[in-house]
């Protein structure tokens, strides 16, 4: 019972902030919207997406950067958990967690799932701006991107909190959005489909082919059309295990305060 | 509380950061009472609490906690402490109450069990009519005295404070001091204080002296006096640390 109280403790810690710092709702929300509407928009006619897994017909663009932008959430709000972790460092209040007679491995793993249910809140709000914007998935669609999103958001926080682990003071921040955000998002199927990038270039394409971030964008995309993509699910799966093990290792208190 | 749960034994314990050593071969044992521990800033107060509270590895020497090793305790350890640190540790956007759940969930009580173990702390730090206010508007001595209630409402049997005066006007300290003073003589709790305030020490408490990582002094604080056939404890610190008054 101590675990479930922990770990409901930890989430519900992880709600209040969330709800206490509502700009943060909102601009979460602004840059995919941006996304959507106005980068999508132009681009529309520049990039003509043939029929790929799972679209059964020709899509337009906003379409298929749809699942890219829910990950693009998703990825946001893990490298922000990095933030929060440093924040809570600065603060002290890590120290409180970490002084808790539960195992430091169980608190750290709770606050990636607490911090990977608002990421879940985030995107979902987001797929709802989208539909209410036009851009549609079949209604089972929707339900099956919940469990793949929190799966992705959950691989995203553990790599947020060995970032976190490593990061100092707050002001690396911007550090992390130029060396691991953008890079991610950017060389990812987010954007563009896979083929289309081995056209442009052939060593791009292969980053792009084992970026996790790739795989976790088509873990939701396959999702949104109620498909299953094994190889993304394992791949997903198996780093967020990899992730997780090296967030515990590389927590080492003594390092930072 | 039972007085063999309230004791602790730190045996020759030594840490370093890389090359700089914190502290060497300290050795106290703690027991229900309240033990100053006395040492100018960088003494290396925080760091011993670190070690204690298992924030940091330990290198070198023994931590017992009620007669275990706290290595063999390991989390479980923390169940038996109740820690406030220099820093304030609350969380400014949650009110008392929440702090007060958040923190009785990390140690495994529900949000009701929490309230009930919390309030008549809460009356008796003189806080029970502010459950529902923001951590951000209570004064520095509110604040302080809300981190000891949540350091104690698990029943901890070791209460480590970290300089939890600082920061507080003379009356404040005085206040928070007879509080916790009568607290823990109530509920047989082995109290560590760490200060760098001479007037804080009382002539009848535990003292420790730490100075640049070691441990000079070590008794209690009016028998130590006598010893060194001094007046006070300020002529004491300045004979032992061979510097003026902190």
């Amino acid at each position: 019972m101590i675990y479930w109280y922990g770990f409901s403790g930890i989430c519900k810690r992880e709600l209040l902030r969330f709800w206490s710092q509502k700009s943060r709702f909102f601009s979460a929300l602004v840059r995919p919207l941006l996304w959507l509407i106005v980068f999508a928009a132009g681009f529309r006619a520049a990039l003509g997406i043939a029929i790929i897994e799972p679209y059964e017909t020709y899509i337009n663009y906003e379409e298929y950067i749809l699942p890219g932008l829910c990950a693009m959430v998703l990825l946001f709000n893990g490298m922000q958990s990095s933030l929060s972790m440093v924040y809570d460092r600065e603060m002290g209040s890590m120290k409180v967690l970490l002084v808790s007679p539960l195992p430091r491995g169980f608190l750290l793993l709770s606050k990636v799932v607490a911090v990977a249910l608002i990421s879940l809140l985030q995107a979902s709000a987001f797929l709802l701006f989208a539909w209410l914007y036009g851009i549609e998935a079949p209604l089972t669609g929707y339900l099956c991107a919940l469990p793949a999103m929190l799966l992705t958001a959950m691989m995203l926080n553990t790599l947020g909190l060995i970032i976190g682990a490593w990061v100092r003071q707050l002001e690396n921040f911007a550090g992390v959005m130029n060396f691991v955000i953008f890079p991610m998002f950017f060389m990812s199927s987010a954007l563009y489909p896979l083929w289309k990038m081995q056209e442009a270039s052939q060593w791009l394409y292969l980053i792009c082919s084992y970026n996790p971030f790739t795989f976790g964008t088509e873990l939701i995309r396959f999702a949104l059309y109620g498909e299953f993509s094994a190889l993304a699910f394992w791949v997903v799966t198996l780093s967020t295990l990899l992730f997780s093990v090296m967030a515990i290792a590389s927590f080492k208190p003594e390092r930072r305060f | 509380m039972n007085d063999s749960q309230a004791s602790v034994k730190v045996d020759k314990l030594s840490f370093s950061y890389g090359q700089r050593q914190a502290l060497r071969d300290i050795s106290f044992n703690l027991s229900p009472g309240i033990t100053m521990l006395l040492g100018p800033n960088g003494a290396g107060k925080s760091t011993l609490f670190a070690l204690l509270t298992q924030l940091y590895r330990q290198q070198q020497g023994e931590i017992r906690f009620a007669d275990e090793p706290l290595k063999q305790l390991s989390h479980r350890a923390n169940a038996k402490l109740g820690v406030v640190f220099q820093q304030h540790t609350l969380d400014m956007d949650m009110n008392v109450s929440q702090n007060l759940c958040y923190f009785g969930a990390l140690h495994g009580l529900n949000a009701s069990s929490s309230l009930a173990q919390a309030i008549p702390l809460l009356s008796h730090f003189g806080l029970d009519d502010r459950l529902q206010d923001k951590v951000r508007t209570l004064n520095t001595g509110h604040k302080r005295r809300l981190e000891i209630v949540r350091a104690l409402m698990h029943s901890p049997a070791i209460l480590l404070l970290d300089e939890p005066s600082a920061g507080l006007d003379p009356a404040g300290r005085r206040s928070l001091m007879q509080t916790v003073r009568e607290y823990c003589a109530e509920h047989r709790v082995a109290v560590l204080w760490a200060t760098h305030l001479l007037d804080e020490p009382g002539a009848e408490d535990q003292l420790l002296i730490l100075h640049q990582g070691q441990l000079l002094a070590n008794g209690q604080c009016q028998a130590l006096i006598a010893d060194h056939d001094l007046q006070d404890l300020p002529q004491l610190f300045a004979h032992l640390t061979e510097e003026p008054r902190p």
